[in-house]
């Protein structure tokens, strides 16, 4: 893949040296630039280097499932806590059970803590319940007639929206909630809804006697009458019962902002059966930010069979919600059998909370709900005169590099010397910059992975300077040399770095946690070797070989040909260099 | 830097070079024999893992004065053998997690450690913590592994051949091995640093092995068209062309390392660098080393039993026994010389292809103006 693209600008760094050159440091200058400009000049480190905020969780207690609070629940939920909290696997997160009934959860600093502590705070459980019946969110009996109704629409947040998504046309594939909440905006205005049994209920529904309420045990019908969702704790409340219902049980439940609540069936579709969520910004009807899920296979047929099922009922029966941790954050209408195996939320999400909710039902909910006990900050691991005989360890290792290589290579030392600070000044400020942009957090083994990439980058333009210098002991002057050599040290450098990207992209994509953000490191230390050799090494040489002191191997230059012996052109053995055969 | 200079022509042209093929045995033995080394350390001492892996105990403490690298000294005296992490939490108290321990055992490590600090054994509170390395990360990281062996011995056996994956493997198992039982010796814990450092020399083993084996194909390319070398030899003048290279980037990404093993770890006594560090110094060493001395033999060996290389090694032998014969006859009719002579500079193969065309235009560069 790299290889394509590389191979395609080779032939233009060799027209335009300078050029690429120019364009390098440019590119230098911008991600120095962009350091500066976002106001982080160091890169975020790891806790082992820099310390963090630590969290305690307690697992609460599950209502009617006494031995829920095991060990196998406990690690299970640690599990889904540390890739919530470490997406990517580069922010250097640590999640540990603590006891028989706790979780550790430690972020290195200058990591959001509010967002850390909702993301593994949330339970996340994710449900498809049919509407049995609904209503305005509090306390009945009021005797609110119809009009209140229309009234509901407008105040619900999502009830803006409804005009730019009545002219949708119902495709198949098209999520389910965008379709359904539109006609259900929609029916929602007594003028907009013209079936005469549509605007009937509407009319009948805040009053009790639960309407269609046929299907619905009178416990629950009182406790949907006792409902109240228009107070902050009061929802809370509610939420925290719906959410610890059984699957199975026909429930009552709030709408997330406390306007409208439900008497819900038993679970359709569960949580497990989503198989990936994203956050996607839908342009197309204005939604803003959405939450798009698909579903398993099995789950996707379950939705489909659910979906058909209420596309048959009358209003509000047709409606299902999509219940997250007891609260309903969407409740769309269904007109038809929904095969599409995916499904939205739709509704006030900003990019921050769509990414969230997304990431969270991918992971799955947790098994257990938990309280964060304790939140504290902590030091660095290793203390810090670890990190300084670290650096300055590295730092004679590096000297040891520069003095071989200019004992090695002289003059073309300068060129390995500056291609070595190029890729260190693009790494450097690359995984600044990833800081604030992905939570990248470096820790120690990144860093001596670092210094391991230091010899794989010096590999590639080592392997360039003995094919140089091949060519020239073959009897060829340095242009030439430069040019012939290239394609046979390219093929090599892009055969080899591919071994390495291929082993950083299998494991991003396969692993979680630290072996994640391994991956990552590597990936882009190889990405950065193949860039500064094709687009710095390579240009630089070329551009040095039309220089006397280079081209006229100068004793200091590393390329004399008499010092690199250079063959004669008349080779020894032959006796008579006249019958050379041209092959 | 004339005499290394002029070493590395040589080596280019084949006039000096180790005879690495020849002498495989002796390295194969030696290899052998450090990887059984290896396992038997493995088998008998076992791996010391950290409390990323294995859980351990975890001590709060109150408010103290007592600096984290002097708990974290007074915690491992209390318990010896296992390595203690102090962290300092918000308000002057500290957490001390030491691997290894069970209820029972973490019992007296407390009141130790509350004797140190000087504060009230109760005040300590103890806990008991699972591995932050779970299971979970731990599966699917050798799903990771897996996956990724499947596909690069798919690539290596497309962008070279089947052989050539196989012995990258076999280095690379080695090379493996050989730093974990590195690692069992020792007696170094296990963290998830060590981790990262084996997987770094898996990377860089394969690079390496890559490398060679480019130099390796791009010398054998030919090698059925001409009847001066067999395989072996190509393979053997292939190494020595390409040993400045394999050295030079050797002493380059092993002298960071060693500094930050010898210097960080050894000299300024930074305790948490010498795990890491010494895996990856011994795994370069051995990735470098498996290369050249294991892998291209290998290749070599799987190459001898094809049978069109053992027609090349026939036809070789017997070219030169009928060369041997016209030197022979050479020594009694010195004009008859030059055919033989011609014959074999047309069909110069391998290490230096490029010296095909050169007949006429050789010149000394440099020379030009």
């Amino acid at each position: 893949m790299a290889a394509a693209k590389k191979g395609r600008r080779a032939p233009a760094s060799q027209g335009h040296p300078g050029r690429t050159l120019i364009l390098v440091l440019i590119a230098m200058a911008a991600l120095v630039g962009g350091m500066f400009y976002s106001g982080t000049l160091t890169p975020r480190l790891g806790i082992d280097l820099a310390g963090g905020t630590s969290f305690t969780l307690a697992a609460q207690n599950q209502p009617g499932r006494p031995n829920a609070i095991n060990e196998t629940n406990m690690n299970t939920a640690a599990g889904i806590m540390e890739r919530r909290v470490n997406g990517l696997g580069v922010t250097e997160s640590e999640v540990q059970t603590q006891g028989s009934n706790h979780i550790i959860v430690n972020i290195p600093k200058g990591t959001d803590a509010k967002q850390a502590r909702q993301q593994v705070g949330t339970t996340a459980q994710l449900a498809f319940r049919p509407v049995l019946t609904t209503g305005p969110g509090a306390k009945a009996p009021e005797p609110t007639p119809s009009p209140s109704q229309s009234g509901k629409g407008g105040e619900k947040s999502t009830g803006g929206k409804s005009g730019a998504q009545q002219s949708a046309s119902p495709t198949p594939s098209a999520s389910a909630t965008t379709q359904g909440r539109a006609v259900t905006d929609a029916l929602k205005k007594p003028s907009a809804s013209p079936s005469g049994s549509a605007s009937d209920k509407p009319s009948a529904q805040p009053t009790p006697p639960v309407p269609g309420g046929a299907d619905i045990p009178p416990a629950l019908q009182k406790q949907y009458a006792a409902l109240d969702c228009s107070s902050k704790k009061s929802l809370a409340q509610a939420n925290e019962q719906a959410a610890g219902a059984k699957p199975g049980d026909p429930v009552v439940a709030c709408k997330d902002d406390g306007t409208q609540k439900y008497v819900l069936g038993p679970v359709g579709v569960e949580g497990t059966d989503v198989k990936d969520a994203k956050a996607v910004f839908d342009s197309q009807q204005g939604q803003g930010w959405i939450v798009q899920m698909d579903f398993t296979s099995d789950g996707g047929k379950k939705f489909a069979d659910v979906t058909g099922k209420l596309a048959t009922k009358a209003q509000p029966q047709n409606q299902f919600a999509i219940v997250l941790d007891g609260a309903v954050v969407s409740d769309p209408r269904v007109s038809e059998r929904l095969n599409g195996g995916n499904a939205t939320i739709s509704g006030g999400f900003t990019q921050q909370s769509a990414e969230d909710l997304g990431n969270m039902l991918s992971y799955g909910a947790l098994p257990l709900s938990f309280k964060i006990d304790d939140e504290t900050t902590v030091t660095a691991a290793l203390g810090g005169e670890q990190l300084r005989a670290g650096l300055i360890a590295g730092a004679i290792g590096l000297a040891l590099v520069v003095i071989y290589l200019v004992a090695y290579y002289r003059g073309l030392a300068l060129v390995a010397l500056a291609s070595l600070g190029v890729s260190a000044v693009l790494t450097y400020t690359i995984m600044t910059l990833l800081g604030p942009a992905i939570g990248f957090a470096l820790n120690l083994p990144a860093v001596c992975g670092a210094i391991v990439a230091i010899g794989i980058t010096a590999d590639s333009f080592i392997v360039y300077f003995e094919r140089i210098r091949d060519e020239i002991r073959e009897g060829r002057t340095l242009r030439p040399a430069v040019e012939r050599g290239w394609p046979r040290a390219r093929r090599t450098i892009l055969v080899s770095d591919f071994v390495s990207f291929l082993a950083a992209a299998v494991l991003f994509i396969v692993t979680v946690g630290k072996v994640q953000g391994f991956a990552f490191t590597l990936g882009l230390t190889t990405l950065l070797d193949v860039v500064v050799v094709f687009l710095f090494t390579k240009p630089l040489m070329t551009l040095l070989a039309r220089r006397t002191f280079f081209h006229d191997g100068h004793p200091w230059s590393g390329l004399d040909p008499r010092r690199l012996g250079a063959r004669p052109p008349l080779r020894r053995r032959r006796t008579a260099p006249t019958q050379t055969k041209e092959a | 830097m004339s005499k290394l200079g002029n070493l590395g022509a040589r080596l280019y042209r084949g006039e000096v070079g180790y005879d690495f093929i020849g002498k495989r045995k002796i390295w194969y033995g030696i290899s052998i024999l450090i990887t059984i080394t290896a396992i038997v350390g493995l088998a008998v001492r076992g791996l010391n893992m950290g409390i990323e892996f294995s859980g351990g105990a975890v001590f709060t403490t109150p408010k103290t004065s007592v600096s984290t690298t002097e708990a974290q000294h007074h915690a491992e005296s209390a318990a010896p053998g296992h390595q203690a992490m102090v962290q300092q939490l918000g308000g002057g108290a500290l957490r001390i997690q030491i691997s290894g321990l069970d209820t029972k055992q973490s019992l007296p490590v407390q009141e130790e450690i509350a004797k140190d600090l000087k504060v009230p054994v109760k005040d300590v509170n103890t806990q008991l913590v699972g591995p932050s390395w779970g299971e979970q990360i731990a599966d699917k990281a050798w799903l990771g592994l897996g996956i990724f062996m499947v596909l690069v011995v798919l690539y290596l056996a497309i962008a070279f051949e089947w052989r050539m994956a196989v012995a990258a493997l076999v280095a690379l198992v080695h090379d493996l091995t050989i730093t974990v039982g590195v690692y069992a010796l020792v007696g170094f814990e296990v963290t998830p640093g060590t981790v990262i450092g084996l997987l770094t020399i898996l990377g860089y083993s394969l690079y390496d092995t890559v490398v060679v084996f480019d130099s390796l194909k791009e010398a054998s390319k030919d090698i059925t068209k001409q009847t001066r070398f067999t395989y072996s030899e190509v393979a053997n003048r292939s190494i020595n062309g390409t040993l400045v290279r394999s050295i030079n980037t050797t002493v380059v990404a092993l002298l960071p390392v060693a500094g930050l093993l010898f210097v960080g770890g050894g000299v300024l006594g930074a305790g948490m660098l010498n795990d890491i560090s010494l895996a990856l110094f011994v795994g370069l060493a051995a990735g470098a080393y498996s290369s050249i001395f294991i892998a291209t033999p290998l290749v070599a060996d799987l190459k001898n039993g094809e049978p069109q290389m053992k027609a090349l090694a026939k036809r070789v032998a017997a070219k030169r026994a009928s060369a041997a014969a016209k030197e022979a006859a050479r020594q009694a009719d010195p004009d008859a010389a030059e055919d033989g002579d011609d014959d074999a500079g047309a069909a110069v193969v391998g290490p230096q292809p490029t010296a095909r065309n050169r007949g006429g235009r050789g010149r000394p560069s440099g020379r030009r103006r």
